[in-house]
């Protein structure tokens, strides 16, 4: 009898909020029916062309695709999807680039063990954590070892990185190096000392008065004059320059945000106990700071993500290059559907991952000691 | 008796407000003083001159013989001799109340955090919270709170302790817990220079009061002195407000 009685009480429930929330007006239900309409119509398009009616490996004969002319859709125009053979038959230069295949395993390492060199700064009740922080500071290290080689392993040159390697490498670095360089220009900015403080006001309005792709197209111009004769930084250190200075202001203000919420009382008590600059600095403003920054910190780290597709304008072959250049290849030419969802869907992944997180964040700031 | 604390007609001003106008103020060691007067009498500006949260333009202020000026070396050693609590407390929120105690003593003092944390435990008790060590501060009520700023003030054995208003934020239920903290302190033969409008605690503990408005100490006397027998108009007409009130 309860049961029952609470599944009616339930029904009642889903019932009065779709009243209340979907047919509350003849406005609302029209607008309800239209946009039910539009999801179906869009949404069942959207499946059929990507699943139910696309080509993965073979086509509708159970043909293996070696190029664009065994896709269904080319043989039988109008009644085929996508044909996703372009990204397995370029799967390896998507995830890799121009990496010798036989050494792809380095990049795979290095791949495995990101999630464990971040989850450390991500969540502070992690078990462990101490250990974790300190595998995030060797990481850098291995990496670079691994994926350049040194005594042991073969070079592997940064000509020959490409794809999502390239991604990852100029966000997750770019991101790494910018932000103890943001920590320094945003303290910088609200020094006393007036030409620490011009300096880094300069330096941050500059650069975010600029796009990225000047500062790209500046940092493989210009660096080279900076530095002695014969030193020729490669192509993806002068990217990593740019985006890590670009990404650096960007951070910088944000965390300007979170210093400018600390109120004055928590200086004055730290200087009246006799806490140093450097002191108050360290263990009072910026671990208040940061936290109230995390959210904003994680938005520009979202947008510097993005960018770094920018890079392919100088050269390099990020994942969005590795695209084009699939597409210019004749055998493959055409299918820019299937080149451009596959790109967005990795890079949504990543971002919607980084978007969720600072949701997460911002809800356990607000539950957290208030 | 040992002369700790000497002001010697100081002024300040922010921008051109004129704050303090030639104060003149001399606390022996052990001697206790309270500060009262109207709201932006330079009370607090006066006593966050002393450890140099606020700094003067003209005049002289001497702690422990040591002059105030833009020395740094002097600002670190008279701040770790001269303590201070806030009205609004200030404990560091993202800190345990153990934290907030032995932060100072470890990095100032660069004591093991064993011999910190036995200290402020120590503290703890003598403000009568030893229970709330884990906790932080948001999870602890006002009195509490001003409790746990004056034992993270102590921790550093300063032999000077500045108050302003210890408490002015607090309900009246928490004043006294705060207060009889202040007058256990003043029996120990602390130092102490205090901004109150606590009129029965300056009464117990204080050895001079002091009366400040417009910038200017009006009148110092004793407590007696004081409140029975004021010299000027103004500290009259102040008295008869607050008492009454
Ligand atoms: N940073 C500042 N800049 C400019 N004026 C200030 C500043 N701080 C204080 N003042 C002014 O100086 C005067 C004295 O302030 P102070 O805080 O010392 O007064 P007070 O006697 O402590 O008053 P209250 O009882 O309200 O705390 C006030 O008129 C105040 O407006
Ligand atoms: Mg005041």
């Amino acid at each position: 009898m309860t049961t029952f009685s609470n599944q009616s009480l339930m029904r009642n429930k889903y019932y009065n909020w779709i009243i209340k929330n979907l047919f509350s007006s003849w406005v609302n239900s029209l607008m309800t029916v239209v946009a039910i309409i539009f999801i179906y119509e869009v949404g069942t398009f959207f499946l059929n062309w990507a699943f139910f009616a696309a080509d993965f490996r073979t086509n509708f004969q159970g043909e293996l695709i070696t190029d664009r002319s065994f896709c269904s859709k080319n043989i039988m125009p109008g009644e085929y999807g996508a044909c996703w053979a372009i990204i397995y038959a370029r799967w390896d230069q998507f995830m890799y680039g121009f990496y010798p295949i036989e050494e792809v395993w380095r990049v795979n390492f290095v791949y495995a063990l990101l999630p464990l060199a971040i989850i450390g700064i991500l969540f502070d009740k992690l078990p462990f954590r101490k250990y974790f922080i300190y595998f995030t500071f060797i990481y850098p290290f291995l990496a670079y070892f691994m994926l350049y080689g040194g005594p042991g392993l073969s070079v592997v040159g940064t000509n020959k990185w490409g794809g999502l390697l390239v991604t990852l490498f100029l966000g997750v670095t770019g991101i790494g190096l910018a932000f103890p360089l943001s920590i320094i220009l945003a303290l910088g900015r609200r020094s006393k000392m007036p030409i620490v403080k011009s300096l880094c006001v300069v330096f941050i309005e500059f650069i975010r008065g600029v796009p990225l792709i000047t500062l790209l197209f500046t940092a493989n111009v210009m660096l080279p004059l900076f530095l002695p004769d014969g030193v020729n930084p490669d192509n993806l250190l002068r990217a990593l320059v740019a985006v890590t200075l670009f990404q650096s202001a960007y951070m910088a203000e944000a965390i300007r945000g979170g210093l400018q919420a600390i109120p004055r009382g928590q200086i004055e008590a730290a200087q009246s106990l006799g806490l140093n600059y450097w002191q108050t600095t360290r263990k009072i403003i910026l671990p208040q700071a940061l936290k109230i920054a995390i959210p904003p910190i994680v938005n520009t780290c979202i947008g510097l993500f993005k960018d770094t597709s920018l890079v392919l304008i100088i050269g390099l072959f990020d994942l969005l290059g590795i695209g084009r250049a699939a597409l210019a290849d004749m055998t493959w030419t055409k299918l820019y559907y299937e080149v451009y969802v596959f790109i967005s869907l990795v890079f949504f992944i990543f971002c919607f991952g980084m978007s969720r997180y600072s949701l997460y964040l911002e809800k356990k700031l607000k539950t957290d000691n208030s | 008796m040992e002369q700790v604390i000497q002001l010697e007609k100081v002024n300040k001003w922010y921008d051109d407000f004129h704050v303090l106008k030639d104060i003149d103020l001399s606390v022996q060691r052990g001697q206790k003083i309270v500060v009262c007067g109207p709201s932006g009498s330079g009370k607090s500006t006066m006593i966050r001159c002393i450890n140099r949260l606020e700094a003067h333009q003209k005049g002289h202020i001497v702690v422990h013989n040591t002059e105030l000026t833009n020395d740094l070396k002097n600002i670190d050693m008279i701040r770790k001799n001269v303590g201070m609590v806030f009205q609004q407390f200030n404990l560091f929120p993202h800190l345990s109340v153990i934290d907030n105690i032995s932060l100072a003593p470890i990095w100032v003092k660069k004591m093991p955090k064993k011999e910190a944390e036995d200290i402020a435990m120590s503290y703890l008790e003598k403000v009568k919270i030893p229970e709330q060590a884990q906790k932080f501060p948001g999870q602890l009520s006002g009195g509490q709170q001003q409790r746990v700023a004056i034992a993270r003030s102590l921790a550093m054995n300063p032999d000077i302790m500045l108050f302003d208003e210890p408490t002015s934020a607090l309900d009246p239920e928490m004043i006294k817990e705060v207060l009889d903290v202040m007058i256990q302190l003043a029996e120990e033969g602390m130092t102490m220079l205090v901004v109150t409008h606590e009129m029965g605690f300056a009464k117990t503990v204080a050895d001079q009061m002091i009366f400040m408005d417009e910038g200017k100490i009006v009148e110092q006397a004793t407590p007696d002195e004081f409140f029975n027998n004021p010299k000027s108009d103004r500290t009259k007409l102040f008295l008869s407000q607050i008492l009454n009130h």
